[in-house]
């Protein structure tokens, strides 16, 4: 579960990120967060991994009060979240296999539970046959298959993905959004940010829309209620 | 540290090693060359430090005997001269082996044929253990019953001492700056092999590694870096340092110079460097991560 309690962001020259941001997603859930560049997306994002602190208000992630949070909790609090990005950020010079293995030993698993695990997450993102491939080998959607891969690999509570078709064609996001919907079906909360509003009107899910810093409107309407209004 | 990562770590930091390989061969011939300089810096000083030593043994305190003693008397009078703390040796020289040492040192000895050796005393060459004490151990001497007088050139003594002090200061200053130099080099060598492993490190925090994890393959791979260019500048020192012997021996026909041989300073110079090599590779690593895990 995340919940955001009244959250301001203020970065140094006075620019307001966020402005009173206020809102919750079940376990369970998935949620589209949409908005324009610089409506404070990006920036939620941020202080959802704790890679930034809001200036004022209450942010909890997964059991953790990140306000709060000790420096050295951070990466604990990280591994209940799995993120995935547009620009896909796999390690060039390691394969398929070792680039979701990676996720799993850096927390410190043992190889026995690598061996177990690393197959079926690929499966799951239908690479089971390219887990020998070198990233530059694979197509846009694959690469983004890893990705996936990579963040689901630990179990984590929740995904969040940071415009995870940015850098695909139409087909292809189709594909990465229905592979995102049945993990969501598993128990994995997902939260996809974007600005496609194609994509986001194909399914019919629950749409939190942010606009200069502020929540404007959230609903279960399945597409970009505030360009309704 | 689970122990299922420990191999992981180790395997991770060598491998580090060899995929920078650039980066790694920049780094152990900069820790080398840096190394090699602090080291020659030190034996020259070491060798300097022996020298003067030497030269001050050739000025020692002479203590005279009370004339009216016999030769086993003014003898027995060694023992309570031994006794004292600082004194390192005296050695007993009869009236007559005076005389036969200051005839051969003047340039027309017949001058001197039939010098009566009772217008000598006998004495005691002194050599103490620490000159800087000398002024003490004279009067201690002074007071032992049989002692006429003492003489000993203070001016000279106080000047190797004096020498001897610049060069232990200069020699402490230049190794502490040239070791702050090597482990900066170091430390940003080691930060371009970092910046080259940017993202991996944003991916491993984004899966929420730790920062003890992330840092511990570039700890090993400062680690061995810096064991591997102690290794090199050891042996490329015990090279340079023969050869010079050599060259200086073949030089310095008055032989005024005397050289250590390495092998005394063999145990000092491979444990100097490889404190120092584990020093700049281990810090100057774990210096230069510290930025890149303020995320």
């Amino acid at each position: 579960m995340i919940e955001f309690r009244n959250v301001h962001k203020i970065y140094e020259p006075g620019t307001h990120a966020l402005n009173g941001v206020s809102l919750k997603i079940e376990d369970g859930e998935f949620v589209f967060l949409v908005g324009p560049s610089g409506s404070g997306k990006s920036t939620i994002i941020k202080i959802l991994t704790a890679e930034l602190m809001p200036t004022s208000g209450s942010v909890f992630v997964n059991g953790f009060t990140l306000e709060k949070i000790r420096r050295s909790a951070v990466p604990y609090m990280r591994r209940t979240l799995g993120v995935i990005f547009q620009d896909f950020r796999l390690i060039d010079n390691k394969t398929v296999y070792d680039n979701v293995s990676f996720a799993m030993r850096v927390i410190g698993a043992s190889e026995k539970e690598i061996k177990k695990r690393v197959p079926y997450v690929l499966e799951l993102v239908g690479l089971e046959n390219k887990s020998r491939r070198l990233p530059h080998e694979l197509s846009g959607g694959e690469q983004q298959r890893v990705a996936i891969a990579r963040a689901l690999v630990n179990n984590p509570n929740m995904i969040i993905a940071d415009e995870p078709t940015g850098n695909l064609d139409p087909a292809r996001s189709l594909e990465i959004m229905m592979l995102l919907e049945q993990i969501n079906a598993l128990g994995t909360t997902v939260m996809v940010v974007t600005h496609e509003k194609e994509l986001v009107n194909r399914f019919t899910k629950r749409v939190i829309a942010i606009e200069e810093g502020k929540v404007i409107s959230d609903g279960m309407d399945g597409y970009y209620a505030y360009e309704e209004e | 540290m689970k122990k299922n990562n420990i191999g992981y770590l180790l395997r991770e930091g060598i491998r580090g090693i060899f995929l920078h390989g650039f980066m790694s061969f920049a780094a152990i011939w900069v820790t080398v060359a840096c190394l090699i300089i602090m080291g020659t810096f030190g034996l020259v000083l070491f060798n300097l430090n022996e020298m003067i030593v030497e030269l001050e043994q050739e000025n020692p305190m002479l203590a005279y005997i009370d004339e009216t003693y016999s030769e086993a008397e003014a003898k027995s009078v060694g023992s309570q001269i031994n006794k004292i703390e600082n004194v390192l040796n005296a050695e007993f020289v009869s009236r007559e082996e005076a005389v036969e040492e200051f005839v051969d040192e003047q340039q027309d000895e017949s001058l001197f044929d039939g010098l009566d050796p009772s217008t000598f005393r006998d004495r005691f060459v002194i050599t103490l253990i620490d000159n800087s004490k000398m002024r003490e151990t004279e009067s201690a001497i002074r007071d032992i019953v049989g002692v006429a007088d003492v003489t000993v050139h203070y001016e000279i003594s106080e000047g190797f001492q004096t020498v001897q002090r610049i060069l232990n200061i200069a020699s402490f200053i230049i190794i502490a700056v040239l070791l702050v130099v090597s482990m900066l080099i170091i430390s940003n060598t080691v930060k371009l092999a970092m910046y080259d492993r940017k993202e991996e490190i944003a991916i491993m925090k984004m899966v929420g590694a730790t920062n003890g994890f992330i840092r511990w393959p570039f700890v090993v791979e400062g680690f061995v870096l810096g064991i591997l260019a102690s290794a090199i500048a050891f042996f490329l020192q015990w090279g340079l340092y023969n050869f010079l012997e050599v060259q200086i021996a073949a030089a310095d026909s008055l032989e005024l110079i005397t050289i250590v041989p390495f092998v005394e300073v063999i145990e000092i110079v491979a444990a100097g460097y490889a404190l120092v090599g584990f020093v700049v590779g281990v810090f100057g690593s774990v210096l230069s991560i510290r930025k890149f895990l303020q995320v």
